[in-house]
């Protein structure tokens, strides 16, 4: 193998903050090299100055012998890098065709050659082994096959020698996972070197070949994936090792007088399908599947933030017609919703702000003036209990890190004391580190009497904190299993199931 | 971050934008440099306005004379309860478009109650506000419960009030000259020189300071601009808030009415377009964001006053009134670009 890529004590600065210091790493012909780092660690910055997006204050890029000034995107496009971002660029509303030749269509003149267009997508997906049509809309297209637009789009310019991946699974399903793997084999097969960065650990055995680990803008080391085990690589990570505690999960009565929301027959318009539970006091009620199993769609549901066309809602013995999220909050039950930033937050709020918003009714004077004072104290002390590192209740949570951010989610619905916590994704794009403590308090949070629905795509983390798991496929419960006769196959075979049939 | 914050805020005086953000939003994004920031910038948004007001007065000595400061006041005075109004709905994230001919509206119902129906003081003056709230009402329901794009349904009022208040005064301007003491609720001087049109703006401001700053309807308007989505999971009705915070923007649309039609001693159904955009340009120079979550009471008056100041300014220079109208749109895209800049450096370095 011949070396591809090298990058060379490359430095930035932002103002107050040293984003990268010293930074480097080999990328060979032919190979996937995994990039792994918290959350803050310099590995965007490292990936915006190779896609020409930040110039390095210091340091030196190689490719194939020759130094090279990346000057810009266009410029690092030349160069034959491609970046494929993790949020996508793709626009909706063109088909397939259209974005991946976006700028470079062939015309006569001013006339656009749409044959010549598809013909050209149509030979370069076929290469590629994607079965999609040139013609669709990518708007109507899931996750997954939008990212192998993506990668297509990256590969059409004739020169793509080095492939950046920006966590690419982070919303795509475990079974669409094998089939980008498959994808990015058979690239490195064909002598593309790829950058694969990603938190999921699983992954890296699967597909890297070797592993490059930075720490706050810092070099760490690079380790043969063969030579190296999770634990070590997460020691590299967060600089200390990290011991998980497993199977310290306290004993749950589940008799009836235990139940706390009793879901029965829950049906949705388009995905949901009889859908029943109970979820009990101090219960981890984990939720497995794969995306689009109808695992949020249930939580939505539950809350009234969608409607239901069918099936009963139970609290407390009592069932409930909830007609939206402010019925379920008075009911005490609160939904911590998946997309934190977009659903969960008021970025541009302070901590104290956020916090307070689902117990304002509790925070006012009867003439509605806000007691400003006492919603600073509530926000101080869950900032102390649940260990928030945020520099002060009015700094805004756009600065703070995602597992911090978490918490601030949580702390909002602590501040209302709900009885049912719903968690969708509740570790999704945070530290390894800060996973732990968000594991911590989830557990406490139920061992203090809470129930607690956790939905989550992670296996490992399922397994390990919930007192019954229930696994769902095509808008169905297919199962419900106790942790200790689970593993990650017999989850994945009822997450697979297919009942399509049945339902038609 | 904190240096780096200080330069904006520089460089936002060299461009002599006023301020660019609203205190809540400069507050949380300082942390504990919070009581600074939000002073510093207040003192821009006032720097700015001394240094028009310093300019002018070196152009010409007929600007600082008390009987000018005082028609530059009452020249802001129907804007600015219009933009104080309007500055709510700007900070959901919303847009009214119907504020102009609402107004109007409001006037022409106000002098068919006194002038033609011959009914109390009181009865005219409440009636005007009472068809502010009603039209706010019908746009928050419009918004609010069947969804529509807040351009698109007070886009509609503003016509249906246009027409309506054709309709109702059969496009003949209604005078208040049998209405005694009605003129004096826009031009009286409870405090001397200083007409209660005046009063009534810098009142009605304050008023809405306190409930954007220290109430729930407040919060909800901040909350409702920065992520409806979370709002309404955080197990709010965040249509009920958005239908009480288009009635509010109503029944300052109201106010604005009567003092309008008080100042005139009529009510001008012909009069009103082009209001809206006057009191929105407002609103934008102070500071508040278009795109929602951002804003405050204090920045929209600074904002108003700045583009009173401008015209009466230029004015005074003897330049046409139609280049007038030039600048003030030079100053308002200022003012959204210095916005923008500010919001690009913050979201971190571009390619240097």
């Amino acid at each position: 193998m011949s070396q591809l890529l090298r990058v060379e004590g490359i430095s930035k600065e932002f103002p107050g903050v040293k984003a990268l210091d010293g930074v480097n790493f080999e990328l060979d012909r032919g190979e996937v090299l995994a990039l792994v780092g918290e959350n803050g660690a310099g590995k965007s910055t490292l990936m915006k100055i190779l896609s020409g997006i930040y110039s390095p204050d210091a340091g030196r890029i190689v490719i194939e012998d020759q130094e090279v000034d990346v000057t810009g995107p266009k410029a690092a496009q030349q160069l034959g890098i491609s970046i494929i971002h993790q949020e996508m660029n793709l626009m909706p509303h063109l088909t397939v065709a259209q974005n991946i030749f976006i700028g470079r269509e062939p015309r006569t003149g001013p006339w656009l050659r749409d044959a010549e267009l598809n013909r050209r997508t149509k030979q370069l997906l076929d290469d590629l082994g994607v079965h999609l049509l040139p013609t669709q809309n990518v708007g109507n297209l899931t996750v997954a096959s939008q990212q192998m637009v993506e990668i297509a789009k990256a590969l059409s310019f004739e020169h793509t020698k080095i492939l950046i991946m920006d966590e690419p699974t982070s919303a795509i399903s475990i079974s669409e996972t094998q089939v980008l793997f498959r994808l990015i084999r058979s690239l490195r097969d064909r002598g593309v070197g790829i950058v694969y960065i990603s938190h999921r650990m699983e992954e890296l055995h699967q597909i890297a070949d070797r592993v490059t680990v930075l720490r706050d803008g810092q070099y760490v080391g690079t380790r043969r994936m063969d030579d190296v085990t999770d634990d070590e690589i997460i020691a590299m990570m967060v600089g200390r090792e990290i011991s998980a505690a497993y199977d310290d999960r306290q004993e749950v009565r589940t008799g009836s007088a235990d139940v706390v929301l009793s879901v029965r027959g829950l049906s949705t318009k388009n995905l949901l399908r009889d859908v029943s539970f109970d979820l009990h006091r101090g219960e981890i009620l984990g939720f497995a599947g794969l995306m689009g199993a109808g695992r949020t769609e249930t939580a939505r549901a539950i809350i009234g933030a969608d409607p239901m066309s069918a099936g009963t809602v139970t609290v407390e013995g009592r069932e409930l017609h909830i007609s939206g999220p402010n019925v379920a909050v008075k009911h005490g039950i609160g939904y911590l919703p998946e997309d934190r930033k977009r659903h969960g937050l008021m970025l541009e709020q302070d901590v104290t702000f956020n916090v307070a918003m689902a117990s304002l009714s509790a925070n006012k004077t009867p003439l509605g003036f806000l007691r400003e004072g006492r919603a600073r104290r509530v926000a101080d002390s869950f900032i102390k209990s649940l260990r928030i590192k945020t520099p002060s209740n009015r700094t805004n949570v756009k600065t703070l890190s995602g597992g911090n951010q978490q918490k601030v989610v949580i702390a909002k619905w602590l501040a209302r004391n709900c009885d049912v916590l719903i968690f969708d994704e509740p570790t999704r794009g945070i530290d390894v580190g800060a996973k732990e403590e968000i594991y911590k308090l989830i557990k406490q949070l139920a061992d203090d009497g809470k129930a607690v629905i956790m939905i989550s795509s992670e296996l490992p983390e399922v397994l390990r904190l919930s007192h019954r798991i229930v696994v769902m496929s095509q808008g169905r419960v297919t199962g419900t299993l106790s942790p200790d006769k689970a593993d990650q196959e017999s989850i994945m075979k009822l997450a697979t199931q297919n009942i399509e049939e049945v339902a038609a | 971050m904190t240096t780096q914050r200080t330069d904006e805020d520089l460089a936002d005086a060299g461009t002599q934008s006023p301020p660019g953000e609203s205190v809540a939003a400069a507050g949380a994004r300082t942390g504990r440099f919070a009581g600074l920031g939000q002073g510093l910038q207040q003192m821009l948004a006032f720097g700015t306005l001394i240094a028009l007001v310093i300019i002018f007065f070196i152009a010409s000595p007929n600007f600082l004379t008390i009987s000018n400061l005082s028609s530059i006041l009452l020249s802001t005075a129907v804007i600015g309860i219009l933009a104080v109004g309007t500055t709510f709905v700007i900070i959901t994230g919303g847009i009214d478009l119907s504020l102009g001919t609402a107004m109007t509206l409001c006037s022409v119902v106000t002098g068919l109650l006194l002038a033609n129906a011959g009914l109390p003081l009181p009865v005219g003056v409440l009636g005007g506000i009472a068809m502010g709230a009603l039209v706010g009402l019908i746009n928050g329901f419009n918004v609010a419960i069947l969804g529509l794009p807040p351009f698109i349904a007070t886009l509609s009022m503003m016509l249906v009030a246009q027409g309506l208040a054709l309709v109702l005064s059969g496009v003949r301007p209604i005078y208040f000259n049998d209405v005694p003491g009605f003129s004096r609720i826009a031009l009286g001087e409870i405090i001397p020189k200083v007409p209660n049109a005046v009063l009534i703006l810098f009142l009605l401001a304050l008023v809405a300071g306190i409930i954007l700053r220290k109430t729930i309807l407040g919060r909800m308007t901040y909350a409702i601009g920065s992520n409806e989505e979370a709002t309404r999971l955080s197990g709010i009705n965040t249509r009920r808030w958005t239908l009480a915070i288009y009635t509010l923007a109503g029944v300052a649309t109201g106010v604005a009415g009567v003092v309008l039609a008080a100042r005139l001693n009529s009510a001008q159904p012909q009069l009103g377009v082009g209001y809206e955009l006057q009191a929105i340009a407002a609103v934008i120079i102070g500071g508040t964001s278009l795109l929602g979550g951002r804003g405050s009471i204090l920045g929209t008056i600074i904002g108003a006053l700045i583009m009173s100041v401008l015209i009466n300014g230029l004015r005074i220079l003897a330049i046409q009134t139609e280049w007038q109208t030039v600048v003030v749109g030079m100053v308002v895209l200022i003012a959204v670009f210095a916005d923008n800049l500010r919001k690009r450096r913050a979201e971190g370095g571009a390619h240097k």
